[in-house]
């Protein structure tokens, strides 16, 4: 069966221009960049080639760029780091729905004597700027707030809340995973210190992520033991992975209006086929600014997991927000964040997009999902009674 | 992507006996919108009043919900109320070729909602358990209050499927897995399982000596106590013995835990079962 690949915020597929620039770099090209050789050395001009292609995407300066394993490990240091900086400062700020790379981060460091805020956000997922505000005081080490939500695409306003928090002294830290590549960033206009970003998440394979971290910023590396990424990440290179990374952002850079304009109208077909089709439904963040990829549907009375499971049945990759399809049983800390109703909040859908979505694509789920839901509301107790009325 | 036997796939793509009996003899409902999972059970009895005809079902869940409730009513067609009533958890899991453990919940809740149809149709009062109704009469002390589950309702569940861990208990029954308050609640019901079990098993010995006392300590805390601790990324030392008095100090995720208090509850208690019931733990820095 052929896949309608509509989970891109889960993660992508690995662009063949992208495998292409990095195969040889495995079994021919295979030297470590700091030889002192030739071999080593063209090697070397490859990193740099890619380091210089990812800030051109960010806006960046090439030596702003610190390549990881992944946006988690990017998240991490950057938390860490603050924290080291500002020895005596104990407090971190943050909101209730980060990805868990920064909350979970966060929560474990409440052991260890560091108080979090967790910012709320309102019921389109949104925050209020005030309450950053209040919170900030003389003890805030760093403030890590994600630029767009995973789950819903809600675009968090990220160069304001960086302003509100360079005034007060803190770093600003965001977890940029599903944002870049999606919307236009230029961190040499921002105030933000730190970015997370991931290579999976936009077309460049697993296992490579990057920390910008902006010149001038104290930073502590997480991993020591040599010099590589100018010492704010030991650890031998993972040199086709990176260069794969520099081509994904090259080509991101190529394809941001494609998101913007192609990506976003086969989104928004789909949103307004499906709210038309089927009723009960509410858009999770509609009521904000959201990824041109993103779509987060809620639908009462049906459970996530049995949609996705007949979903994947016609070849449709989807995921849910609901409880049954992580192992746990609460629905996503995201959706209860914003405090989406228990009635629709098991039943919510999130399609996200890609440069290779197609409309035929699109018309498969328009045709597929109807039909699937009103086939679960008509076996579910509390849909019965819906539809009776 | 869960681990479904091709059974649960085929009864959650083509579930048999969907829908409801109108002129049924019993119904049995557990569960709620907000739980994630809710089951109604319509059940018919022959003319005789004796055996069960039919059984339909309404199911608001995930895949093996629908596949669990559709299994039940394959199960007791043809079944006496009493022959019903012998159906396990158990036996709808194995009916089903197996579930993954974190989703043993679904069989727990067919088991339920037939002996909620069954009690209905008697007219006694289901058994306690509280699952997502607030209109049933509860027996016992609420422990998951984000589930809505009973002391009663749980031990029944652990004793009936032999689990010793709190994560177990969560996957059979959801408890604790939302907040996660009740976490060491549910340590202290399954140590009151284990511990009514272990009492069957061996009489305490009439009369500790003091040196007999203080060895039956040590060996409880190394075999019985932290082994548990260790579980959660915690621990604790033995500091020192005064009589009955039991001084210990927490250790690694322990210390500094909010919930140390129920952790020396539990440690006190497991004491008491074990050793002598005029055991007291204390708490202490060092």
């Amino acid at each position: 069966m052929k896949e309608i690949y509509l989970d891109n915020n889960a993660t992508t597929k690995v662009d063949e221009r992208v495998f292409e620039e990095m195969r040889p770099y495995f079994c021919e090209l295979y030297g470590n960049p700091s030889s002192m050789h030739f071999f080593g050395g063209q090697v070397q001009k490859k990193v740099d080639e890619a380091r210089a292609r990812v800030a051109s995407l960010l806006g960046a300066l090439p030596d702003e760029i610190v390549f990881t394993a992944c946006g988690t490990e990017s998240d991490n240091a950057a938390i860490r780091s603050a924290l080291e900086v500002f020895p005596e400062k104990r407090h971190i700020i943050t909101s209730r729905v980060e990805h868990p790379a920064v909350l979970t981060q966060c929560r474990n460091l409440t052991k260890r004597g560091y108080r979090v805020t967790e910012l709320n956000v309102d019921g389109n997922g949104q925050l209020d700027l005030n309450e950053l505000e209040k919170a900030l005081d003389e003890d805030t080490a760093i403030v890590s707030l994600m630029y767009a939500n995973n789950e819903t695409g809600v675009i968090f306003p990220i160069e304001e809340a960086a302003k509100i928090v360079k005034k007060k002294g803190a770093l600003f830290h965001t977890d940029a995973v599903q944002a870049v590549g999606k919307i236009q960033l230029n961190m040499a206009e921002s105030a933000i210190d730190m970015l997370s970003l991931s290579g999976h998440k936009l077309h460049a394979p697993k296992g490579v992520g990057v920390l910008y971290v902006r010149r001038g910023t104290p930073f502590r590396p997480m991993l020591v033991g040599g010099h590589q990424e100018r010492g704010r990440r030991a650890g031998t290179e993972n040199t086709a992975s990176i260069i794969a990374m520099g081509k994904a952002c090259q080509l991101a850079e190529q394809y941001m209006a494609d998101e913007a304009g192609r990506v976003r109208e086969m989104r928004d077909r789909l949103e307004r086929e499906l709210t038309s089709l089927i009723p009960n439904t509410r858009i999770n963040g509609g009521g904000t600014e959201r990824l041109p990829n993103t779509l987060s549907i809620a639908m009462e009375f049906v459970e996530g997991e049995g949609i996705l499971l007949l979903l994947s049945e016609k070849g449709i990759c989807a995921s849910s927000g609901s409880a049954c399809t992580s192992g746990s049983l609460e629905p996503s800390h995201v959706l209860r964040a914003m405090g989406v109703p228990f009635t629709c909040a098991h039943g919510s859908i999130r399609f996200s997009l890609s440069r290779f979505t197609t409309d035929d694509d699109i018309d498969a789920v328009i045709e597929a999902l109807p039909p699937i839901i009103s086939r679960l509301r008509a076996m579910s107790p509390f849909g019965r009674e819906f539809l009776n009325k | 992507m869960w681990d479904y036997t091709d059974k649960v796939k085929e009864h959650f793509l083509n579930p048999r006996n969907v829908g409801e009996i109108t002129d049924a003899d019993a119904v049995g409902e557990v569960g709620s919108l907000a739980c994630g999972d809710a089951l109604k059970l319509f059940i018919k009895l022959d003319e005789n009043k004796e055996r069960i005809v039919d059984a339909k079902f309404q199911t608001f869940g995930c895949g093996s919900a629908i596949a669990s409730s559709s299994a039940l009513t394959e199960m007791v067609k043809g079944k006496t109320l009493d022959e019903a009533l012998e159906i396990t958890n158990q036996q709808i899991a194995d009916f089903l070729g197996g579930l993954p453990e974190e989703k043993m919940h679904c069989s727990v809740m067919g088991q339920e909602a037939l002996e909620a149809a069954i009690a209905q149709y008697r007219g006694v009062d289901a058994p306690a358990h509280g699952h997502g109704h607030d209109h049933v009469e509860t027996e016992g002390e609420l422990v998951c209050k984000c589930f809505g589950l009973t002391d009663v309702f749980l031990k029944k569940v652990i004793a009936s499927n032999k689990l010793h861990t709190a994560e177990q208990v969560t996957h059979f029954t959801k408890a604790g897995g939302a907040c996660g308050g009740c976490i060491p609640k549910i340590k202290e019901l399954i140590a009151e399982v284990m511990g009514e079990e272990k009492k069957a098993a061996v009489e305490k010995p009439a009369k500790l000596t003091n040196l007999r006392k203080m060895q039956l300590i040590q060996e409880t805390l190394e075999n019985e106590i932290r082994p548990q601790l260790w579980a959660d990324g915690g621990d604790l030392e033995l500091i020192d013995i005064d009589g009955s008095n039991v001084q210990v100090a927490f250790r690694k995720a322990c210390a500094g835990c909010a919930s140390s208090g129920y952790t020396a509850k539990f440690v006190e208690q497991k004491l008491r079962e074990l050793v002598s019931p005029d055991i007291t733990v204390q708490e202490v820095q060092g």
